[in-house]
């Protein structure tokens, strides 16, 4: 028996009972539309995510310090106090160290910042002016922290323009306006461009003070709490690595790399880190999609099992006119699978669909991945094959003489 | 054309036996016309479905054109139905919603006849049947006796060894019941082998032989000299 026929004589089986029919794929579409909308928003947080990290600078090394090993009690990493601004001065000095090109000391902590009657939480960061360059900052309004700044530790700060608004309003120019964080008033000098940050480290939401003043005045701390490096280019940052491991190691008088009381990552680290857990994030909630697809393969294969019954007459009629099993099973089976096919495939516009609304509405870059839409059209074939086989397989053995005389 | 020898069916449901069929040995020659007589629970629907290869006996040897058909699996069995019996129910049975071409190519589909061959061939056996202007008709759209020659028409498109009909005036009323016999007449006439299958004793007097079942057993196979002639 020509395929065509078969394939035609199975639609026209299908549009005879429409409302059975469209019920039966619905499963279907809803399983298929589920996952690829929340596979392709998983993918589109995750390139948003790389994105982010990429704008920030692909050649960074940030060194933290790790948990400080105090009588065997090891604290959270980055907690401790091992890295200071002379390590820093002596990354950037050294003649060992080849390949960094500039070097960022930073202290970062949480801090309550007043303005006025006007409060906020955020993050307060004390820098040097090598902050800018290497982070890929830009002023849009007054000036950055000078070199002038550091040395007379003057109590200046340059604001992040989501924390500006928060303290002062939309639209308001802060600069010139004064602050208060820990019981210090500092002036504002200068205002951040947008860099369209979100969650925590957004460096929209921070306020950059000089370093000396963060630590002294405002936190009273000798450590830092990282040092970004910035390496030659993108091709060494192994190296710079390496380089910087030893020479910490050394400075910190430490023998074995197993005790090293930093640690050296790289955007690279980050960036993977990032998409490992977005990935996590992306499977389960595709697997979760992915039951509502199974129960939608179980509703495929109820409807077929009604239809094996109700046609027991003509299969057994069709059996007494010549129809091998194996014809039976495969006139079955293709109804099976074009219910699954039609589902799968509106399953997936659908789900397009509300993945481009759903990346519109969260501002996330939109993106229709060639293996979802394979996906859908393999797995609905697949669900067709697995769900229909056992229907199509009863309807093959039935005996002619038992289904011709079935009422 | 076909032989039967000690044909026994046994039914066991867990350990009761019920005898269908005992020891029943006949043969039908080429272009025979035999109404199968007997009341119901004689064995006759056993005895057609073992004609027709529909099932198999229990002890026995069934030939059927040459081929042995006591021991074939169930495909090879649907392929013996296919290629030498034509089968006429009681219930008609054409496929719903389908036209009546349709329904008489669907045994050369199974056989695999080329498209314009089964167009043509299911043409010509429609207008045989005197529907030559009905092939579009679906089967709901048609008289049961008009039914009942589409499926005469499905019966004889792979011209098979037997016609086996089954009750084929059963359902339907008496005036196209004639139609019917009369389209039967005709086809023995052009040679073509019929067994029907009946109670009726009208009917069965269409026939050229009668062989009468009852309890599994033949109580008679005579010659019909009174075939009653239906007028088409």
């Amino acid at each position: 028996m020509e395929y065509s026929s078969i394939i035609s004589e199975a639609l026209i089986t299908l549009t005879v009972n429409k409302l059975r029919s469209g019920l039966a794929i619905l499963g279907i579409i809803i399983g298929i539309g589920s996952v690829i909308a929340l596979i392709s928003l998983g993918q589109s947080s995750q390139k948003s995510i790389e994105n982010q990290i990429q704008s920030l600078g692909a050649n960074l090394l940030t060194i933290s310090p790790s948990g400080s090993n105090a009588g065997g009690v090891r604290s959270a990493a980055g907690s401790g106090t091992t890295l200071t601004l002379d390590d820093a001065k002596a990354i950037q000095t050294s003649l060992q160290i080849t390949t960094v090109k500039n070097v960022s000391p930073e202290y970062s902590r949480r801090a309550q910042v007043t303005a006025g009657r006007n409060n906020t939480n955020t993050q307060v960061i004390g820098v040097y002016p090598a902050y800018l360059d290497i982070r890929k900052l830009a002023v849009s309004n007054g000036s950055f922290i000078t070199n002038r700044d550091i040395s007379s530790m003057t109590k200046v700060a340059v604001i992040g323009p989501q924390a500006a608004s928060d303290l002062f309003g939309e639209g308001v120019n802060p600069v010139g306006s004064s602050i208060r964080i820990n019981g210090q008033s500092l002036k504002i000098i200068g205002q951040t461009e947008s860099k369209g940050g979100t969650g925590f480290n957004n460096p929209d939401d921070t306020i950059y003070v000089p370093l000396p003043t963060a630590q002294k005045q405002l936190f009273g701390s000798t450590s830092l709490s990282s040092i970004v490096v910035e390496a030659q280019n993108q091709d060494v940052m192994t190296e710079a690595q390496n380089q910087i491991g030893y020479f910490l190691l050394a400075r910190h008088k430490l023998t074995d790399p197993g005790q090293a009381d930093f640690i050296i990552l790289s955007q690279n680290d980050i960036l993977n880190t990032a998409a490992q857990v977005t990935g996590v994030f992306t499977t389960l909630l595709g697997g979760i999609a992915a039951i509502s697809l199974l129960v939608g393969g179980i509703g495929i294969m109820n409807i077929m099992l009604v239809t094996v019954t109700e046609r027991t007459r003509e299969i057994g009629l069709r059996k007494a006119l010549g129809a091998k099993k194996k014809t039976i099973i495969t006139q079955f089976l293709t109804e099976a699978i074009i219910l699954t096919i039609t589902g799968g495939f509106i399953g997936m516009l659908i789900g397009i669909a509300i993945s481009f609304i759903l990346s519109s509405a969260l501002s996330l870059p939109f993106t229709v991945s060639f293996t979802a839409v394979l996906l859908a059209v393999s797995v609905s074939g697949a669900i067709g094959i697995i769900f229909g086989w056992y229907p199509a397989r009863k309807a093959s053995n039935l005996q002619p003489i038992e289904a011709l005389r079935y009422e | 054309m076909i032989s039967l020898s000690h044909i026994s069916k046994i039914y066991k449901a867990d350990v009761i036996e019920t005898t269908a069929l005992l020891d029943i040995s006949f043969e039908i020659k080429k272009g025979e016309y035999v109404a199968i007589m007997g009341p119901s629970g004689s064995g006759k629907s056993t005895l057609m479905h073992i004609i027709g290869a529909l099932d198999l006996p229990t002890k026995g040897t069934y030939i059927l054109d040459g081929e042995n058909v006591s021991k074939l699996n169930d495909d090879q069995l649907a392929d013996i139905r296919n290629r030498k019996i034509g089968f006429i129910f009681q219930a008609f049975n054409l496929l719903p919603r389908t036209t009546a071409l349709k329904n008489v190519m669907l045994p050369m589909v199974y056989a695999g006849v080329p498209k314009e061959e089964q167009d043509e061939r299911a043409k010509k056996y429609l207008t045989l049947v005197g529907l030559g202007d009905r092939m579009d008709h679906t089967s709901n759209q048609l008289s049961g006796g008009q039914q009942q020659r589409v499926a005469i028409a499905r019966g004889l498109v792979m011209n098979p060894a037997i016609i086996l009909a089954d009750e084929p005036t059963g359902n339907i009323a008496s005036a196209q019941a004639e139609e019917v016999m009369a389209i039967f007449q005709k086809i023995n006439d052009s040679g073509h082998t019929i067994v029907m299958i009946t109670h009726e004793h009208d009917i069965a007097s269409s026939a050229k032989r009668i062989i009468s079942i009852k309890d599994g057993h033949i109580v008679s196979d005579t010659k019909n000299n009174k075939q009653r002639k239906v007028k088409s």
